[in-house]
């Protein structure tokens, strides 16, 4: 089970979370405005990398409050946290 | 020596006697026995059958390695299938059987298979029981049920009690031998808090089986760490799982040695989770049989529990004895036998030379060393009679008479929980056994389960990795403990031997003895092509049995190795999975049975509810009242009554379990808008709106109805079972998509109850409960919300309506629940007042064409498909709305709600039944399905609502159900079932 630094709550254990998916999946501003394919793209698709990852979170048991977590979907490793709105941080090595 | 029990030593209580049963046999042992050490003390070596052939199975091991030693232990609810005898602290009293004896230990029929044993060659699950196919279910698999299969699981829920606790080490330490001792000691000195368990009752591994080496240090170190408050030690209990980010579970026995003497009220087993910041595993090593032909005869063991059992319990296994081994740890065994004074005829070696201490010390007492050579062959029934010892590269091979054959192929570390915790494995060419590589976590294996397997070097690994894993979490500054002196004797290497040449033809050479694998098996399979070692695993079920391959796994791929012609590094290793030792499922649920399964939850009206005999139904964890039997009415009774009375006079539900969420702030209205598919801006202050939400693909997610109390704020309802869902939406949207926006939700579902009442006379019962309240239809009209004083309690009273009829929903504060539903009861009596259940409101809503989210939809079903586009906004954008316009989504023909009026009146479909147009058709076209179906009282017939494909163009077509044994022909008509005949809708 994950040990996961929320950014406002500090180390809680993974029980206490929701998975949120993949981070940084943008609703089209304009959704009527939006083609079918790229729709459908916002709407299913996600990405699915062995590795390092931006994934949202939410302290469900906790605070409730939202962030995103840069995780290694093999080892688990937590490289950092960040809230919404913070900037984009580069992936590890 | 008397029997098998020596006079003196070891560390069993010679003054507490202790009195107990196996497979029906009365014997005497010793507290601080095992099972298996008992048995022993009483030369009752034969324990068991086997897996497959029902041979006869000693004690093997002497810990949790044990493959043959299972037993069912104790009886009735209390007892336990396949415990390992070698684990099983005595107790006065215990009983226990033989597993897999079929009639009786000593005369077991299923021995016969052992003449047929050609049935049960590798993969033999997927030849020998295919043909005839009519064979399987008949004979095969009753057949195969009776003689397979372990322990019996008691058929009684569990009467023990079990708990769990959560806990914060610095240091976890898994084991406490030398190793462990010495890095908790370590860790604790420099002040960590340290948490070391051991699957003993009593704390110090391998040196409880050694003679006399570090007693003192043992007793010493015990004793300092008992005293220290930072120090937590944990006998009895397991460390079976490592997890992701140091968490591991534990397993601690109670009082499982205390048998029925256990303190009533203790819990028997307890679960720890821990989340250490730094592990040690300190889990030791176990030592491998050696395959040759009848290697599993009763009275072949291995060495180091010869070992163990005379020196720790002073039993003897034999007084006859042979030892083979290609290591020199095993020589020590030699000298254990020969110092209790058994006849140690030789020490079989199929290493040319023995230069090493050990080998000169039992030289030097007169034991014969044979060098070079090996036992092949190893024959007996139901105990071991003989050996064949010959030499390696063949050759005359000689018999000698024994009772006791002690074996040793190597030691393999147990690094289970290393590879558990994502730990790489490496193989040791030197050492002959994989060891702990690249570690995955914040960990050190120390000692044996390192390889480290020289005492000296041992205890100074275990200091030092304590005193490292102190510092890494700040307790740095601290030089580790000076080792105690230990005189290591001087070793050779051992030479692998990981199956004796010339043995094959000889009888049956055992590798994986649990699951009776042989060499053979392995062979064949690498022959027909299970040449990767998950592979092999499955097809041979080689290391697949209640000890996991414990003594079988690296002998298995070693096998393979050689038998494919790769290295044993390339071969590879099997996963090692959690639990590391089988853990009982009463331990795992704890406390969380029965009624703590999950949290219940009950409106402040239970009570009332529960006085009247109200059948209740689960609606996620709330309990509501389903329907009030009356007399001996049984369900569907009851329902009509109910049902009847809401549309003739009067209904009361209690809907106190409706999901609530105070929705405020300045943009609460533009919120709504944009979460609902239809508007909220305009709503009136004092106005109520029923509404849907969809998820952005644009299916429906949830309804309810918001009701606008002011300008910036509104009061949300939601399905019961969806409230907690849909305040995690919201939230969701407000923090990641829309964090400008200006809005709090709290949620209220528990602040207020709620008491529905419904029916022609619904406006009575209010006018006589608030009397100052404007109850005609121009001032307080359908679907407003007025607030006042109802049966003198401060309320809010919503005139909306879930079944058609005149409805009044009123909101007290949920302590005032209960006085306003007997304030309703007694206004309404006169009118024959009814309570009324979910079932009965389920009736009345379907017969409206009212759906029910998460019944008439299923997550694939938009509002269209519903026939609800009059909610569906044309101007606003909302979520899910664009999805209507996908190609999939805006299909003529996606299922859509319809109406169903079965042919037979007395007909009421089964929910869930399949829909089709040609029952005769091959294959039959599914085009639908039932979602609600219920009898109505008020129609006088069944009805029911369903999903079919483009169902609105077949309004007045007959459409079937088949169902088993019939096939019912339904018309389709518009899902509202009042309006029908022109009878006019209430509001």
């Amino acid at each position: 089970m994950l040990l996961i630094p929320c950014p406002w709550c500090g180390e809680r254990d993974e029980t206490e979370f929701r998975y949120g998916g993949q981070a940084h999946v943008a609703r089209p501003l304009d959704p009527n405005a939006t083609g079918d394919a790229a729709w459908a793209e916002y709407l299913f698709m996600r990405d699915n990398p062995k590795g390092w990852f931006r994934e949202r979170w939410n302290h469900a048991a906790g605070c409730r409050r939202w962030f995103n977590m840069v995780r290694h979907t093999i080892t688990h490793e937590i490289a950092s946290v960040y809230k919404p709105g913070d900037p984009k941080p580069e992936l590890p090595e | 020596m008397t029997g098998h029990r020596l006079p003196s030593g070891g560390r069993i209580d010679r003054a507490r006697p202790l009195s107990f049963r196996f497979a029906g046999r009365r014997y005497q042992g010793f507290a601080g026995d095992t099972l298996a050490s008992a048995l022993i003390a009483n030369d009752a070596l034969l324990v068991g059958r086997s897996f497959k052939y029902h041979r006869p199975r000693g004690i093997y091991a002497a810990g949790a390695e044990e493959p043959n030693a299972l037993v069912q232990l104790g009886a009735g609810a209390y007892s336990e299938p396949n415990a390992r005898a070698t684990q099983v602290e005595l107790y006065d009293g215990l009983t226990a059987d033989a597993v897999n004896a079929w009639p009786s230990l000593e005369w077991d029929l299923g021995a016969l298979t052992g003449l047929v044993s050609g049935l049960f060659v590798a993969g033999f699950y997927y030849k020998t029981f295919m043909w005839p196919r009519a064979f399987w279910n008949r004979v095969y698999e009753p057949a195969i049920r009776r003689m397979a299969g372990l322990g019996k699981a008691p058929r009684e829920a569990d009467p023990d009690l079990y708990d769990k606790v959560h806990v914060h080490a610095d240091v976890l330490v898994a084991g406490s031998g030398p190793a462990g001792l010495a890095a908790a000691l370590a860790a604790a000195r420099a002040g960590a808090d340290v948490l070391i368990a051991d699957e003993q009752a009593e704390l110090g591994g391998s040196l409880l089986a050694a003679r006399g080496t570090l007693d003192a240090w043992l007793r010493a170190t015990l004793d300092e760490l008992r005293g220290m408050p930072n120090v937590r030690l944990l006998p009895r209990t397991t460390v079976f799982g490592y997890y992701d980010h140091n968490y591991l579970c534990l397993l601690e026995r109670r009082t499982d040695h205390l048998g029925p003497a256990a303190p009533a009220g203790l819990s028997r087993q307890r679960l720890w989770h821990v989340r250490a910041r730094q592990v040690v595993l300190a889990t030791g090593a176990h030592e491998r049989p050696l395959v040759f032909a009848g290697n599993d005869r009763p009275g072949v063991m291995l060495a180091g529990a010869v070992s163990t059992y005379i020196n720790r319990y002073a039993a003897v296994p034999g007084k006859r004895a042979v030892v083979f081994a290609n290591n020199d740890g095993a020589y020590r065994t030699a000298l254990d036998l020969a110092e209790a004074g058994a006849q140690v005829l030789a020490v079989v070696d199929p290493r040319e030379s023995s230069p090493g201490d050990l080998p000169a010390q039992v030289r030097a007492r007169g034991i014969e060393i044979l060098n070079g050579q090996a036992v092949a062959a190893a024959t007996g029934g139901k105990r071991l009679e003989a050996v064949s010892i010959g030499p390696l590269g063949g050759g005359a091979a000689r018999g000698v008479a024994c009772d006791l054959l002690a074996v040793s192929g190597g030691w393999s570390p147990v690094v289970h929980l290393f590879s558990q915790s994502q730990g790489k494995l490496r193989w040791d060419e030197a050492k002959s056994c994989f060891v702990p590589g690249t570690a995955a976590q914040a960990q050190r294996s120390v000692g044996a389960a390192n390889g480290t397997f020289a005492l000296g070097a041992a205890l100074a690994e275990g200091l030092n990795a304590g005193a490292e894993a102190a510092k890494d979490v700040g307790f740095g500054g601290w030089r580790a403990p000076e080792p105690p002196i230990v005189d290591d004797p001087k070793e050779a290497p051992p030479h692998p031997l990981w199956q004796v040449p010339g043995a094959e033809g000889r009888g049956k050479s055992f590798v994986d003895f649990q699951n009776d694998v042989t060499a053979s098996d392995l062979r064949l399979a690498a022959r027909e092509g299970f040449e990767s070692v998950e592979h092999l695993k499955r097809y041979t079920t080689t290391g697949m049995a209640t000890d996991q391959g414990k003594t079988s796994n690296v002998n298995a791929l070693a096998i393979l190795s050689d038998a494919t012609g790769r290295a044993i590094p390339a071969t590879g290793t099997t996963t090692f999975r959690a639990p590391y030792t089988p853990v009982t499922y009463g331990a795992m649920a704890g406390r969380d049975r029965g009624d703590r399964l999950d949290p219940i939850r009950v409106t402040p009206i239970h009570s009332w509810h529960v006085a009247r005999g109200a059948a209740f139904e689960d609606v996620g964890q709330w309990k509501r009242p389903w329907y009030y039997p009356q007399g001996g009415e049984d369900m569907h009774a009851a329902v009509r009554r109910e049902a009847k009375a809401v549309r003739t006079s009067l209904g009361v539900l209690d809907a106190s379990t409706l999901g609530k969420i105070d929705v405020r702030g300045p943009d609460a209205a533009e919120f709504l808008d944009r979460v609902y598919t239809n508007g909220f801006r305009k709503l009136g202050v004092g106005r109520c709106r029923y509404g849907l939400m969809c998820r952005d693909d644009g299916m429906v997610f949830d309804d309810g109805v918001t009701t606008r109390l002011a300008d910036d704020h509104f009061f949300m309802t939601t399905t019961t079972g969806g409230a907690a869902r849909v305040l995690e939406w919201l939230e969701e949207w407000l923090q990641t998509e829309w964090p400008h926006m200006k809005v709090y939700l709290t949620s209220v579902t528990e602040q207020w109850a709620t008491v529905s009442f419904a029916g022609p006379r619904a406006g009575d019962v209010l006018r006589e409960l608030a009397p100052a309240v404007a109850v005609d239809e121009e001032s307080f009209p359908f679907l407003s919300m007025r607030e006042g004083v109802v049966a003198g309690l401060l309320a809010r009273i919503f005139r909306i309506s879930f079944t058609g009829e005149p409805s009044y929903e009123v909101n007290v504060p949920s302590h005032h629940g209960l006085a306003l539903w007997e304030a309703v009861m007694a206004a309404g009596e006169k009118h024959g007042i009814t309570p009324y259940g979910t079932e009965a409101m389920h009736v009345l809503r379907a017969e409206k064409g009212f759906i029910i989210v998460g019944q008439e939809t299923d997550g694939t079903v938009t509002p269209l498909d519903l026939g609800m586009d009059w909610i569906v906004s044309k101007q606003k954008d909302f979520l899910g709305k664009r999805s209507f316009a996908r190609p999939d989504t805006s299909r003529a023909d996606r299922k859509q709600l319809v109406g169903l009026l079965p042919a037979d009146p007395a007909e009421v479909l089964p929910e869930g039944a399949q829909l089709v147009w040609d029952a005769a058709e091959s294959p039959v076209r599914m085009v639908g399905h039932v979602t609600s179906s219920y009898w109505s009282p008020n129609l006088g017939r069944g009805f029911a609502l369903a999903l079919v494909k483009g169902g609105r163009d077949h309004h007045g077509k007959t459409i079937l159900a088949p169902l088993a044994g019939k096939t019912v022909a339904a018309r389709i008509v518009a899902p509202n079932f009042l309006d029908e005949g022109g009878k006019p809708l209430h509001g």
